[in-house]
């Protein structure tokens, strides 16, 4: 089986700014327990993954998106 | 001048009528305090993703707006709790993420401009090898 070379999502789209509004975009990386998925599965750039992180918890203070989910 | 986006949420059971006035009272102080509003965006009722308080629903609405100092948005924030009515608030300062954004996206164009697009599937080089390769032809058919 041959393993996919992991890219980050955000350079090869040309996402500058991640905004925290944008729901669908960020729930791709919050799956079903709403942990913030980590950069060596998701494959996102170091760069990428600490806006991400931010723009998550910004989302989950104004409850648009969960902290935790079960 | 900063530009700020301010998000609050209302509760879900405030009438039309109500969040309308919340809402322009909100923008009557930012704009005495010396912000100038940008846009307003009202998304309507949305659901929650978890309660807050008692609410499983809220009115979310996502103010733009330039203003010198933070002031306004300070007063905002000081107004948003102690109005009962907002469950929730965030405050982002994004003049300086856009402004960010904006030369990475610069940044890039320019390298496009100076290194052409890559063809999928050539190797660098190869063109020049192909070359090499049509030079050495005739060599090899006067041996024969």
């Amino acid at each position: 089986m041959v393993r996919r070379r992991k890219f980050c999502k955000f350079c090869a789209e040309k996402i500058d700014y991640i905004d925290y509004k944008d729901t669908r975009l960020l729930g791709q990386f919050v799956p079903e327990r709403a942990r913030i998925l980590p950069r060596r599965i998701s494959g996102v750039c170091a760069t990428h993954q600490r806006k991400l992180a931010l723009a998550i918890k910004r989302a989950r203070h104004l409850a648009l998106l969960p902290y935790v989910a079960d | 001048m900063r530009r700020y986006e301010v998000v609050f949420v209302l509760a879900p059971t405030l009438t039309e009528d109500e969040v309308e006035q919340q809402i322009e009272g909100f923008t009557k102080t930012a704009r005495d305090k010396g912000a100038e509003i940008v846009s307003v965006d009202k998304w309507g009722k949305r659901r929650l993703a978890f309660r807050v308080g008692k609410h499983s629903d809220g009115f979310y609405v996502v103010v733009t707006l330039h203003e010198p100092s933070g002031t306004a948005v300070a007063e905002l924030e000081r107004r948003f709790k102690v109005t009962d009515s907002v469950i929730r608030f965030l405050s982002v300062r994004t003049d300086l993420d856009l402004k960010r954004a904006e030369k990475f996206k610069k940044a890039r164009d320019l390298r496009r401009q100076k290194r052409p697009a890559p063809v999928r599937g050539e190797r660098a080089g190869r063109q020049e090898m192909e070359e090499a390769l049509a030079a050495a032809e005739p060599v090899e058919k006067e041996e024969e």
